[in-house]
């Protein structure tokens, strides 16, 4: 029976297998939802490209409207809740409750900065006045656009703001849905110690959902701030 | 038990590979002279490269059944037809 133990391979637990995946019937699921998530995001990106490189007039330079080194610290906070995440999941597929439990709120709280920092950008952006409509009229960015309308990208500012936060907000969207997904597992099923070295699905699930998450974040950061 | 510890990769490894990556990223973007071209091709090179990280090594695709893999893969390719699809629109 110790060497049957010993033997087990981590990654693939014995939990009950939908037949023919060979695969459990959540973690399918997951994976069938995140398919379909990559072409809603590819819409909103492609939609993005097109009509970024598709104008003849200039785009804003990302580092001329946008706070880059902020979110710079965000995609690294996102990155080790990501890291976070999948020590919760080593942690418990070794029986380590503790570990689990750490991790895992590790990970809600980065999660959660996340959000307030993109939050926090979301009110800075407004208050200089790019706005999802584009630049307001009479704010700091409306006048740094009649003085530079090239650099700022005067005539495409309305295209920006509504591609900037449709993508972005989306994306926020996503990671407060897997914070609350993640606070609920924690208080429901990781505090009472429901989760086991047998039977730890629920955390493999919401880790593949949260590492899908900083994986478009990572698209995101490099699409949309960088380029 | 030694064997299946091996099994799990070393996830501060591949931490520190993404804040490296993420780091060169910005340098790339902002302080490299070179061509714009050149720029946006060295960028999305890291970024698929930081996302197959993350893919691989932190969704464990790397250990995965190919069965399952092939769920992940097929929305790729029809992501790529949709953009190359639309520019070619553009295009014409």
């Amino acid at each position: 029976m110790t060497h049957a133990t010993a033997t087990v391979d981590l990654m693939r637990p014995p939990f009950p297998a939908e037949p023919g995946s060979g695969v459990y019937s959540n973690k399918l699921g997951m994976w069938v939802f995140l398919a379909s998530d990559v072409m809603f995001f590819t819409a909103l990106i492609g939609t993005y490209i097109i009509l970024r490189f598709g104008v003849s007039q200039p785009w804003a330079h990302p580092n001329a409207v946008l706070n880059v080194p902020l979110t710079a610290f965000n995609t690294f906070l996102l990155i080790c809740s990501s890291v976070s995440m999948v020590k919760a999941f080593a942690a418990i597929s070794q029986g380590d409750q503790r570990g689990l439990k750490l991790w895992l709120l590790i990970t809600i709280l980065a999660g959660a900065s996340f959000v307030s920092v993109q939050v926090v950008e979301y009110i800075k952006l407004v208050g200089h006045g790019f706005t999802p409509a584009g630049f307001r009229e009479g704010s700091t960015l409306a006048e740094h656009a009649v003085s530079d309308p090239v650099k700022y990208g005067a005539a495409t500012a309305g295209l920006y703001g509504s591609t900037f936060f449709t993508m972005t907000g989306f994306h926020g969207f996503h990671v407060t849905c897997g914070v609350i997904s993640m606070t609920y597992l924690y208080f429901t099923k990781v505090l009472p110690g429901k989760y086991s070295r047998q039977d730890y699905r629920g955390i493999e699930t919401i880790g593949l959902y949260w590492h899908f998450v900083d994986l478009v974040w990572i698209i995101l950061f490099t699409i949309v701030y960088l380029i | 038990m030694e064997t299946t510890q091996h099994k799990l990769p070393n996830y501060m490894l591949i931490w520190l590979y993404l804040f490296v990556l993420t780091a060169a990223e910005v340098l790339f973007a902002f302080e490299m002279p070179i061509s714009q071209l050149a720029k946006i091709v060295c960028l999305l090179v890291l970024a698929v490269v930081k996302a197959l990280l993350v893919a691989l090594f932190f969704m464990h695709l790397k250990f995965e059944r190919w069965r399952l893999r092939v769920v992940f893969m097929i929305p790729l390719p029809l992501a790529a037809i949709l953009v190359l699809a639309v520019i070619t629109e553009k295009l014409w």
